[in-house]
């Protein structure tokens, strides 16, 4: 088998990469360009004036910490699945998926402490966009977590180890993506409130 | 092929000679092979652009006779005839909305886009398929959902959606205004989200195969325009639709939820609605960061199949090939930083306005290089007249004479005359519309030996050439006239004004102009599929072409090559290349097989050519000898 995939990798281009990926980051483009939408509209409608003030859910500093606990737990199984040390794979990854599910639990109580502060969905534009914002980061956060869960699956079943990272690489690579997209969101709340 | 890589033994062409047991559903429907896929885009795409077509003359109909009893249209359209054997004002609307939104999106991206980037990014780049074929059928399957939606709203009893196919708020947020902002605006929506997931899976795709699996050889100096274009066009789509999803995201909140992004301050009735503090200018922002972009989507593929044409059929090297790239490189990177212009006279800071004419205008430039390239490449050459050069050619004019307007239309203070008027329309129908479709149709009669291993005929071919080319300028040149004028577009009727019921001649002739154009379509539609079964056999490369796509077999199985993919070896323009026999050298000919053609540059090249084949034929021998 190894031989084969020598003699393929020989017809192949020596600069490629893994297809499956590419196509990752090329999908955390497109999330990138949703929100950098997202955030634009907010600025332009911001400067126009008619914008309701309000104090951001304290919680949000407490979720943003346990996204970025999640993470760095993460990053120690993928390094541990490197090494080939399952057991703590397996322990980083239980972790991660169990701070993720906080992270998303945080996010809803979020929204219960605007409703608290009198901000609405429907309403002024300024309370509209938090939860957009919140709401369209949490659908993607748990299609991370889906992710993180079935790697999680094959990690139980020998799967995950270090010839075979392709998977856990991008499992990785998107939750840190999606912990930086959070950060940047709440800097970004935090600068144009 | 005379090259020396070419191996007897390879695994990976063994691995794909077991796939060859597709049944009916796995082979035509659920797909996973390029060419199929892109086959699939292509009869959608002529299925929508025949329903687009046909609403333009039913609303044509309206505007060039407008007395004309249509009571004869009433087992099609029911009751969006009156009474009185009229066209329905609302429906009229509908009408305009959806065959805006057909063509742009349906017909122009994804019959374009979707039909060429599919099928011809792996042949041409050499690759055994996309990077995912389970995701090409998935964008394949998401736009045939929206399409289905899409049909579905044309039927309902509200009628589809009416708001023009920007779907401006607050007209297409509120269901009160118009019957077209119902229901049917709702399907839009949901067609539009499925059309973005379908687009942006595709895009993903193109890009990765481009980057990624390029055979062995092909630099990205040594791409095809075809393929540059086709690679730029979806780097523009991943970057802008979802730009368009987050504005269509919002609208539904403003539509369903009650939320005021894009309403404020609106009274209904003399009822005041509930929603303060939106901006619709903000949905304009959002909506032309995608819209314009979506321009050069649509565009950008046609002229890339023009460059192939244009340089196949003039025997002659495209002109200024890095020129090219480096214009659509520049058309690329424009497309994102004009999209105000479509917004001057929305209440926008007039020295913004200033700005965004200025990014406009430049965008001239790279548009003049690639105009200049193709007049270049076509002067003195040895001109073969095949359908889809005439195509080619016919793109061109278009292209000129449409971008002229553009110059006018970019100007902002001379938009305040022009904008939203017939001008515009005709504009972007030349320059866009009838550029993009000619590129479409030239692609289809080039590639159709490839597609289908059988030739159209050429003689239909240039009837329907003529017919199409005269009958777009009769339909679109007059509405300039119209537009000057100022009468403004997406009205249901003009009679009723003095400054432009003299133009009563005029409409006429365009309606009728456009009834013949969209009549003579049905020649294509005949010779494309006549031709399918019982066309002239196809030569293996019957336009006498460089690229790789005419060295797979007449009817090329899954994974496109038997045997090892070839290496590619020299630029896909060596046309009537001086001392060589043939006026063609496919890419995969070795320059050192070539020694009576090569440039002085090239012959050094030669060397390093040699020791690389020498380096591979060892590994090759190497490894077979291990594994027996």
């Amino acid at each position: 088998m190894e031989k084969e995939l020598k003699y393929v990798d020989l017809v192949e281009q020596p600069i490629s990469m893994h297809p499956k990926k590419f196509a990752l980051w090329l999908f955390m483009v497109t999330v990138v360009m949703i929100f950098a939408a997202l955030t634009s509209a907010y600025i332009v409608r911001q400067a126009e004036g008619n914008w309701l003030e309000y104090d951001l859910p304290e919680i949000f500093w407490f979720t943003s910490g346990i996204v970025l606990l999640s993470s760095v737990f993460l990053h120690w199984a993928y390094i541990s699945a490197k090494k080939d040390n399952l057991l703590q794979l397996r322990i980083g990854m239980s972790i991660a998926v169990a701070l993720g599910i906080a992270f998303l639990v945080g996010q809803w109580y979020s929204w219960v402490a605007l409703v608290d502060r009198q901000v609405f969905f429907v309403g002024n534009p300024s309370g509209s966009f938090l939860y957009v914002f919140t709401g369209l980061h949490g659908l993607h956060l748990i299609s991370g977590v889906i992710f993180l869960i079935i790697v999680l699956i094959s990690s139980f079943r020998y799967k995950v180890h270090s010839q075979s990272m392709d998977t856990m690489e991008m499992a990785t690579s998107y939750w840190h993506f999606l912990g930086g997209l959070w950060i940047y969101l709440f800097m970004f709340l935090l600068l144009n409130h | 092929m005379a090259t020396a890589s070419v191996a007897t033994h390879d695994t990976a062409h063994d691995h794909h000679d077991h796939e060859h047991h597709d049944n009916f559903v796995t082979k035509y429907i659920f797909s996973t092979d390029h060419k199929m896929i892109g086959k699939q885009f292509l009869l959608t795409g002529i299925f929508w652009a025949l329903i687009g077509g046909l609403l333009s003359v039913l609303f044509r109909l309206q505007l060039g006779f407008p007395d004309m009893n249509l009571e004869w249209l009433r087992p099609l359209l029911g009751g969006w005839i009156t009474e009185t054997g009229q066209l329905d004002q609302t429906f009229y609307l509908a009408l305009v909305t959806m065959h805006g939104t057909i063509m742009v999106f349906f017909v122009l991206t994804a019959g374009l886009s979707g039909t060429f980037s599919n099928f011809l990014i792996p042949l041409q780049i050499g690759a055994r398929d996309m990077a995912s074929g389970f995701m090409n059928m998935l964008s394949y399957w998401f736009f045939f959902i929206s399409s289905v939606i899409m049909f579905i709203s044309l039927f309902i009893k509200t009628g589809p959606a009416g708001g023009g196919w920007v779907v401006y708020p607050p007209l297409s947020a509120l269901e009160q205004a118009i019957p077209g902002s119902g229901l049917g605006m709702t399907l839009w929506l949901i067609a539009m989200t499925f059309f973005i997931a379908s687009s942006l899976l595709g895009g993903i795709n193109y890009i990765t195969t481009v980057i990624n699996l390029r055979t062995k050889g092909m630099s990205f100096s040594r791409l095809p325009l075809t393929i540059w274009a086709f690679f730029l066009t979806a780097v523009i789509g991943l970057l802008s639709f979802p730009v368009l999803f987050a504005a269509a995201l919002l609208l539904v909140f403003d539509r369903s939820f009650g939320t005021s992004f894009y309403l404020s301050d609106i009274y209904i009735g003399g009822e005041a609605l509930p929603n303060t503090g939106g901006s619709p200018v903000l949905y304009q922002h959002l909506f032309w960061f995608l819209g314009h972009p979506e321009v050069y989507i649509v565009l950008l593929p046609a002229l890339g199949i023009t460059s192939e044409v244009i340089a196949t059929n003039s025997r002659k090297p495209i002109f200024g090939y890095k020129a090219m790239i480096i214009s659509m490189l520049g058309i690329t990177i424009l497309s994102f930083i004009v999209w105000a212009h479509h917004m001057f006279v929305s209440g926008m800071n007039p020295f913004l306005g200033s700005i965004f004419m200025f990014l406009t205008l430049i965008i001239a430039i790279p548009s003049a290089v690639k105009v200049f390239n193709y007049l270049t490449t076509l002067w003195r050459g040895n001109l073969i007249f095949t359908p889809a050069m005439l195509f080619s050619i016919g793109l061109v004019s278009f292209f000129i004479s449409g971008g002229l307007t553009g110059i006018f239309l970019g100007n902002s203070a001379i938009d305040i005359q022009l904008h939203d008027t017939y001008f515009v329309v005709a504009h972007f129908h030349l320059v866009m519309g009838s550029a993009s479709f000619f590129g479409l149709v030239a692609g289809v009669y080039h590639w159709f030996p490839k597609m289908f291993g059988r030739m159209m005929d050429a003689r239909l071919g240039y009837v329907h050439f003529w017919l199409t080319f005269v009958g777009v300028y009769m339909v679109f040149f007059p509405m300039h006239y119209i537009g000057i004028a100022g009468f403004p577009r997406r009205y249901y009727s003009w009679t009723g004004f003095e400054f432009s019921n003299m133009y009563t001649d005029l409409n006429m002739f365009v309606s009728v102009a456009a009834i013949i154009t969209f009549a003579a379509q049905f020649i294509f539609l005949f010779n494309f599929f006549y031709s399918m079964y019982r066309g002239r056999k196809a030569t293996q490369n019957p336009w006498r072409s460089n690229t790789l796509e005419w060295t797979t077999p007449i009817h090329p199985g899954h994974g496109n090559w038997p045997g090892e993919i070839p290496t590619v070896y020299r630029w896909p323009y060596d046309y009537s290349k001086p001392g060589a026999k043939e006026d063609f050298i496919p890419q995969t000919v070795p320059l050192s097989a070539t020694p009576e053609s090569n440039l002085p540059h090239e012959q050094e090249l030669v060397k390093l050519e040699l020791e690389i084949m020498k380096e591979e034929s060892e590994a090759l021998v190497a490894n077979e000898a291990k594994e027996s």
